[in-house]
């Protein structure tokens, strides 16, 4: 089971960091969403790992660790929202330039924002 | 238990969805409201900061869950003062955004304003390590939304370089809580205080790796070579008020810096040791050479003016970097001046572009307003170079001072003073350029109208809040030196924030 968990976390991760140092947008997005999910693994498996507990303290004699799962949740939320923010962005910059490149262009610093509008 | 605290937070939570509901077509009254809370936040913040002046530590137990099982704010003296520059940092950019009609631009500016700052305000407030990351993700998703506010294929793309650097930074940050969590089994800053310290000598691998991740998280919000890379582009390309609250952005990481390194991994615990001497201080130097050189290469102002924050970021890591309390005192002596120094710059070379085609360093006709504006140009500079008489000179003398004990104290003077000559070369160039070769060119035909007085007595408020940090400089180092003290002696705050009852504390002794 560790292992499992540990080299999915590691296959996500990997993925995540190639797919981020592509040069256009789709891949950067895709390669941040992997991370993102590595890491909600990797927050869900900080509690450590108990099979077929509560969440909550009862009568039985284990429980998994609640905090990891509410941390995950919110990280959750979070990261899906700014994912949502970055492929709208990177939307309207592709369809603004026709160009969906992360890197700046080479004469970048000389162009304006306001004149280049 | 005393409900002021919550307020920096609730109000502009408040405030900014009642803007997107109720006062959506209204500009007027967009600006009114807008105003008025960041009226209100400055006298909130006033009162937190001589309520805290005398050392006191104020907690504030959401929903009455004692710490470590509910999310604290504390409120010592570090995070008010930080409020306080925030909010007072605040009213002129937004005094400026509504003089120079940036507001108008696109929609929502103010709703997304009142959002940045309740992001602000919660993240110099709370005492919960994940509580801080969701209030850097609260503050980022607003600045996402005002960097690219008014719109532009060049903005939308530096707006896709910054979201992404930062969803990377988010990223990084949840590992370094997970692997803290993994090891302490908390995340309230007092209670790792304690445990951290317990870990025993052998095992302490998670927690290291965990300390290091934790600082690179905040150097890259400090933007701190070679971490650096996405502010140049976001900054020069958001909109000149925008860039100006950013300003205050970077210091978020530093802040961060100073409370978790100072709180939970203070510089005399044995695993820790050597993150700031071996590795901060050296990036710090170097952040500074980068952003004095960048300063002189910059083709445009912005530019120039984004490089001159990564420089005066790395004046203030390389005072965070000495670790002891003088170190810590000029460094936050040297932050409120770096904040409205840097934002006094954006907001100048914002007038600059509202009479020019572009802010590239070449001669163009005459501004409207030129003399005014190059007045202001000429004291933000001196001011950010770090000449005589104002602020910018006390600071740096401060730092260079209190740099006297430590080890690299040969290279932290050689690397001040000579980065020092540079930027002065840097920035004299670029204002001479652009308002003194403009004298010998025709002037246009059709110039743009001058910017308005609102936006010339926001800047002008920034350079006089300058120099009055520069007179007032013996009392605000006093003040600063207070509160390293207190970040120094941490026992107060952590018992404050664990020993104060609430739902869930432990049973006591006979009960």
């Amino acid at each position: 089971m560790e292992l499992l968990v540990a080299s999915a976390i590691g296959i996500l991760t990997a993925a995540g960091i190639y797919l981020v140092q592509r040069l256009r947008t789709f891949p950067v997005i895709i390669g941040v969403s992997l991370l993102t999910y590595a890491v909600n693994v990797f927050l869900f498996a900080s509690g450590r790992l108990a099979i077929g507990a509560p969440p909550i303290l009862s009568d039985a004699q284990t429980y998994t660790d609640p905090l990891p799962q509410a941390l995950v949740l919110t990280a959750i939320v979070i990261s899906f929202g700014m994912t949502a923010v970055v492929v709208m962005i990177a939307l309207g910059a592709y369809l603004g330039a026709d160009d969906d490149h992360v890197n700046d262009p080479a004469d970048s610093s000389d162009t304006d924002p306001e004149a280049a509008k | 238990m005393m409900h002021w605290i919550i307020l920096p937070v609730i109000l502009p939570a408040i405030v900014a969805p009642f803007i997107v509901l109720a006062a959506r077509y209204h500009i007027g009254i967009q600006r009114v409201l807008s105003v008025a809370s960041v009226l209100a936040l400055i006298a909130i913040a006033a009162g937190l900061v001589r309520q805290a002046s005398d050392g006191t530590v104020t907690l504030y137990q959401l929903g009455d869950w004692a710490a470590p099982f509910g999310i604290v704010l504390v409120a010592d003296r570090l995070s008010t003062m930080m409020l306080l520059l925030t909010a007072v940092l605040s009213i002129f950019v937004l005094l400026y955004a509504i003089g120079s009609k940036w507001d108008e631009r696109g929609r929502h500016f103010h709703a997304l304003f009142q959002f940045q700052m309740m992001g602000l305000m919660g993240a110099f407030l709370t005492g919960d390590l994940f509580n801080l990351f969701v209030f850097f993700e609260v503050l980022l998703i607003a600045s996402y939304g005002l960097m690219i506010h008014s719109g532009g294929n060049v903005r939308l793309r530096a707006g896709v370089q910054y979201v992404l650097y930062n969803l990377l930074a988010s990223t990084l940050f949840l590992f370094a809580l997970g692997a803290i969590y993994a090891e302490t089994g908390t995340l309230n800053m007092a209670d790792l205080a304690g445990r951290v310290a317990m870990i025993d000598a052998g095992s302490t691998v998670g927690i290291r790796v965990a300390a290091v991740l934790l600082l690179l998280v905040f150097a890259i919000k400090a933007a701190i070579v070679p971490l650096h890379f996405w502010l140049p582009s976001s900054y020069a390309e958001a909109p000149g008020p925008v860039a100006a609250l950013f300003a205050v952005m970077t210091k978020v990481g530093a802040y961060a810096i100073i409370r978790v390194y100072t709180l939970i991994f203070p510089p005399d615990l044995e695993f820790t040791a050597g993150l700031h001497g071996l590795w901060l201080a050296p990036a710090a130097l170097i952040t500074i050479a980068v952003g004095m050189i960048g300063v002189l290469a910059a083709r445009r102002l912005d530019r120039l003016v984004a490089y001159a924050v990564i420089g005066s970021m790395g004046m203030v890591m390389i005072a965070i970097a000495l670790f002891t309390q003088a170190g810590i005192a000029a460094a936050l002596y040297y932050i409120p001046h770096s904040t409205l120094a840097s934002a006094a710059l954006f907001l100048i070379a914002d007038l600059v572009r509202s009479g020019r085609a572009d802010l590239r360093l070449s001669a163009a006709p005459q501004i409207a307003g030129a003399p005014l504006t190059a007045g202001m140009f000429f004291v933000a500079a001196i001011a950010m170079i770090g000449l005589p008489p104002l602020s910018g000179f006390v600071g740096k003398l401060l730092i260079l001072t209190a740099a006297l004990d430590s080890s690299l104290v040969v290279w932290i003077w050689a690397v001040v003073l000579i980065t020092s000559v540079i930027s002065l070369v840097g920035f004299g160039r670029a204002g001479s350029t652009i308002f003194w070769k403009a004298r010998a060119l025709a002037p246009e035909d059709d110039p743009a109208p001058a910017p308005s007085a609102l936006a010339y007595t926001s800047v002008g408020g920034l350079l006089a809040l300058l120099v009055a940090l520069t007179v007032l400089a013996g009392p605000a180092h006093r003040y600063t030196t207070a509160i390293a003290a207190q970040l120094f002696a941490p026992a107060p705050y952590i018992g404050t924030v664990l020993d104060t009852p609430g739902k869930l504390s432990p049973p006591q002794e006979g009960n």
